[in-house]
């Protein structure tokens, strides 16, 4: 089947979430790969989102990170303040799926400001809950598109810490997770080299060139030795994935997965 | 002790200029009957706490109710950015707005510590933020057992929360269920509690474990069905998803925003009347 760099770069991310896994969910692009990885590989994920579902299934995507789907088919539904301090800060968090607005090439997120904070060129949402999912989660994976404004050379404002500046950068900070492992976006899989903790590509989705990844980044990009190719999604992975998608563009009269968290 | 009144009554007794208000609600069960009343009633520089601002708090801010706001996200959930709040942030329309931002960890810790009576909360965050460079508010600790580092900001206290529940009975207990985000939390923190309800009941007929604030920690309970549209109310309506796509398109113009927060809110003398002008409105859009 044929497809497009949105579905191949939902279906990668979903790819690496670990059936068994804890995961904290944010809304939108992670929101849609987390509940593809249940569908298919990981029907043993435990969706958490942080308004208080845990163990989420929902059938249609939420628009919202409060849909009363979210409530009506998790295990159980906990007050907001439980999932930050029990659940996230307790350390019971396997995987952080978070989106942003900027990153950076060690992976620190900016959901703040574009310019300066007290001035600002475009005010953004905010923190939300990420600062904390990036801290925590035992590790973190980012969904995001790619284009030279998300991927910049320097962020206005870090909100949500990545591997800093660099290096053990973290562990020195003692955070208690190990940060982003994996940005996923529609042209290809990031990680961080396991020294310098820059982001490099180490696979392109079929039928992306170096240079179009190179044009849509803001800094010199690095390409692994063994630069792959991401395998394409299967039949399953993309019936599944539009299907969830029809479903809940019947139920909300729009695709869902948008912005907001 | 409870006291059953409208909403009118309610913020016009309890709500004052320059108080500190928690409307909170996290995409479930918005204040929005009640985010109304206070623009009708006029208040000014009240400083708002919310971990979530959503469209109440951008026509709060948008006609002029707000000097100050507590909160780690504000958004137009599932649609896009509060342009009210992007105004006054970026351009200072129509007043300056000034920002306290945490996260929402952070938010959720602060509540719980106000409602505990401490002077500030705790928790491991913030790390390697530009958060705290930002906001003077969040600062560190070293704990005194471990010698970690840990991040502190102060407790939320407000003078009145504000939230909306699916039940109150005849004595004045508040029942809600479904996604409860901050909400009984808020409530404990505050010196002052008005909360709205779907329906007023004899019996709650809650098992023993269900959210309920008692009715001594409430001092206003008003009867506004539908209270919380566009957002739902788990157990009777759905999100109008409508609203909130057509709310960007509102607020992101001055005079547009002007003109429609004075046809539906200025010239209607509550909530139900609000409701028929925009179903009359949307009727004749159609």
């Amino acid at each position: 089947m044929s497809y497009t760099t949105n579905e191949i770069m939902t279906v990668a991310a979903a790819r690496r979430l670990p059936d068994g896994a804890v995961c904290f969910v944010g809304i939108g692009l992670p929101s849609t790969a987390a509940n593809l990885a249940r569908l298919t590989h990981a029907p043993d994920v435990t969706l958490i989102y942080e308004s208080g579902p845990i163990g989420a299934r929902p059938d249609v995507l939420p628009l919202s990170i409060g849909d009363g789907e979210l409530a009506e088919t998790a295990d159980t539904v906990v007050p907001t303040p439980e999932i930050f301090r029990y659940w996230l800060q307790g350390g019971r968090v396997d995987v952080g799926f978070l989106g942003t607005a900027q990153i950076d090439r060690f992976a620190n997120l900016n959901t703040t400001v574009i310019g300066p904070y007290d001035k600002p060129k475009v005010r953004l949402p905010g923190a939300g809950g990420a600062p904390e999912i990036a801290s925590n989660a035992r590790e973190v994976l980012i969904i995001v598109k790619q284009t030279a404004r998300s991927f910049v050379a320097k962020l206005d404002f870090v909100t949500s810490a990545g591997h800093l500046d660099g290096g053990d950068a973290r562990a020195r900070l003692k955070l208690p997770g190990k940060g982003p492992v994996a940005v996923i976006t529609d042209l290809c899989i990031m990680e961080p080299d396991p020294v310098s903790r820059e982001l490099t590509v180490v696979s392109l989705h079929e039928g992306i060139t170096r240079e179009q990844v190179t044009a849509a980044t803001g800094w010199p990009v690095r390409f692994a030795d063994s630069l792959g190719t991401t395998p394409a999604p299967t039949d399953h992975e993309l019936q599944v994935l539009r299907a969830l998608q029809q479903r809940t563009a019947l139920a909300h009269g729009t695709a869902g997965g948008g912005g907001g968290d | 002790m409870t006291e059953f009144v409208t909403l009118r009554e309610a913020v016009a007794g309890l709500i004052h200029d320059g108080d500190c208000v928690a409307m909170e609600g996290f995409t479930h069960l918005i204040p929005s009957a009640a985010g109304h009343e206070v623009i009708r009633q006029g208040r000014k520089d009240l400083y708002l706490v919310r971990m979530t601002p959503d469209l109440i708090y951008d026509q709060l801010i948008g006609s002029g109710c707000v000097s100050r706001l507590r909160f780690s996200w504000g958004g137009n959930p599932g649609v896009g950015s509060l342009h009210r709040l992007r105004d006054a942030v970026e351009r200072g329309w129509p007043g300056p707005l000034a920002l306290e931002e945490h996260g929402h960890a952070d938010m959720a810790n602060a509540y719980v510590a106000g409602a505990a009576n401490l002077p500030f909360s705790v928790l491991r965050g913030y790390q390697g933020s530009d958060l705290p460079r930002y906001n003077t508010n969040i600062r560190f600790i070293r704990c005194p057992f471990t010698d970690e580092e840990l991040a502190v900001s102060p407790a939320i206290r407000p003078d009145v929360t504000v939230i909306h529940a699916q039940k109150a009975d005849r004595r004045g207990n508040v029942l809600l269920w479904g996604i409860l985000g901050v909400q009984k939390e808020a409530a404990m923190a505050a010196k002052r509690v008005i909360v709205t309800v779907e329906e007023i009941v004899d019996s709650l007929d809650a098992p023993p474990n269900a959210c309920i604030l008692p009715r001594v920690v409430v001092n206003a309970v008003c009867l506004q069905p539908g209270g919380a549209f566009p957002s739902y109310a788990h157990g009777y309506y759905a999100r109008d998803n409508r609203y909130y796509i057509a709310w960007d398109e509102i607020a992101r113009d001055r005079e547009t925003f002007k003109a429609w927060m004075q046809k539906h809110v200025h010239n209607t003398a509550d909530f139900n009347e609000f409701r028929r002008v925009l179903a009359e409105t949307a009727g004749a859009a159609a």
